[in-house]
């Protein structure tokens, strides 16, 4: 699936990761820009989770933005969800 | 007394859309923890803060904390969504806002017991918290707190009640002490807990303590927390003394020394002791952990 609509989900808190997400021309692919407070210690755990929720949601032609502020698994991934949830249109937040 | 006993001496309200809260909820030592997705959750954050609740229940552990969760009104957009996230994880409560009637919590265990037959899930784990928080509240609280067994805590929203009443919250807590006692009454008559209002200014320890000690005298099993600084005098007031442990002690020993003999009413100090007074100390004991040997 392809983003409809830039999105946004979490917050720049410790403990919190903030993803951004916006819809690119048909064919590009992921382009992913994340960065992380412990990129160094769980940089590999972080970009793991990232890439199969991604995949779960087949997500394509999607621009991801990622600051991670220390956020624990089941966090990542609720903000991952809602962030895509809301570029899909299921769901309204914020930036709509 | 309650018809399950569980500690509710506080109920620390944790904001359900920030995950360092969240994860460190357990630590405060509160008896329960309230993952909150209504009024501490911006209007376009509940499908956020929905999802990391339902994340985070799976995963971090809240050591012995009673784990509850407060869920947005069934006629907002929200409320349906919110259960059919929460009800699967069956935590140990669904709290429900602004509970006005007993058609209303009919209405909602009918949706709930709908979703555990959908995951094959028991009807009598998860139980449910009503929060009393409207003048019409008040007036069917005894209704809402006896007709169903899944109820097992009434609380009072003090804040929402007075904004319904149209009056002003002081921290007498004049305007919504008829409610307080009604509501407590209500819980009495049907065995339940009954948890009091949060007390919203956490610089003001002394009136905190003060309020504890009020509600704790007229019979509520415990009180709503906002801020964890809050816990440890809430639980000072709650929990009970030393000499009230002793003399709990002590009657229960007796009483179990006079069962056995085939007594049913007895004296300690010249002071009669029957069902009632042992029913009270049994309940000191539990609140101080201490069993009799």
């Amino acid at each position: 699936m392809k983003p409809k609509i830039a999105a946004q989900s979490g917050t720049f808190e410790s403990s919190d990761v903030i993803f951004l997400i916006e819809p690119l021309p048909d064919n590009s692919g992921r382009k992913l820009e994340i960065s992380s407070t412990v990129m160094q210690q769980f940089g590999a755990s972080f970009n793991r989770i990232v890439l199969e929720m991604l995949d779960s949601y087949e997500m394509t032609d999607i621009h991801l933005i990622a600051k991670d502020k220390g956020a624990l698994e089941p966090t990542i991934k609720a903000r991952l969800e809602t962030a895509i949830k809301r570029s899909l249109e299921q769901q309204e937040g914020t930036l709509k | 007394m309650t018809k399950n006993f569980k500690k509710r001496r506080t109920m620390l309200y944790i904001p359900g859309n920030n995950p360092a809260m969240i994860q460190q909820g357990g630590v405060y030592g509160a008896d329960s923890i309230l993952l909150d997705l209504e009024d501490a959750v911006a209007l376009n954050q509940k499908d956020a803060a929905r999802a990391l609740v339902r994340n985070m229940i799976k995963v971090v552990d809240f050591y012995d904390a009673e784990v509850c969760v407060r869920i947005n009104h069934l006629s907002t957009p929200f409320g349906l969504a919110d259960l059919e996230e929460i009800v699967p994880l069956q935590p140990s409560a669904i709290r429900y806002p602004k509970t006005e009637s007993p058609e209303e919590v009919a209405e909602l265990l009918k949706i709930i017991e709908r979703i555990e037959d959908r995951h094959g899930l028991p009807h009598n784990k998860m139980t449910l918290h009503a929060m009393i928080e409207t003048a019409m509240g008040v007036q069917n609280v005894f209704n809402i707190a006896s007709m169903f067994s899944r109820v097992d805590a009434i609380t009072i929203g003090g804040q929402d009640l007075t904004a319904d009443m149209n009056i002003v919250y002081t921290p007498d807590g004049v305007g919504i002490d008829f409610a307080r006692k009604r509501i407590v009454m209500a819980a009495k008559a049907s065995h339940i807990d009954v948890i009091d209002t949060v007390f919203p200014d956490v610089n003001d320890e002394e009136g905190l303590r003060r309020e504890t000690e009020y509600a704790k005298k007229i019979g509520f099993t415990g009180k709503a927390v906002i801020n964890p600084r809050q816990i440890d005098i809430i639980h000072k007031v709650f929990t009970p003394t030393e000499e009230e442990i002793r003399k709990a002690y002590h009657i229960v020993k007796e009483f179990q020394m006079n069962t056995a003999a085939g007594i049913g009413v007895f004296a300690i100090d010249g002071k009669m002791i029957d069902a009632p007074v042992v029913a009270r100390a049994q309940y000191i004991l539990k609140l101080a952990n201490v069993t009799v040997g």
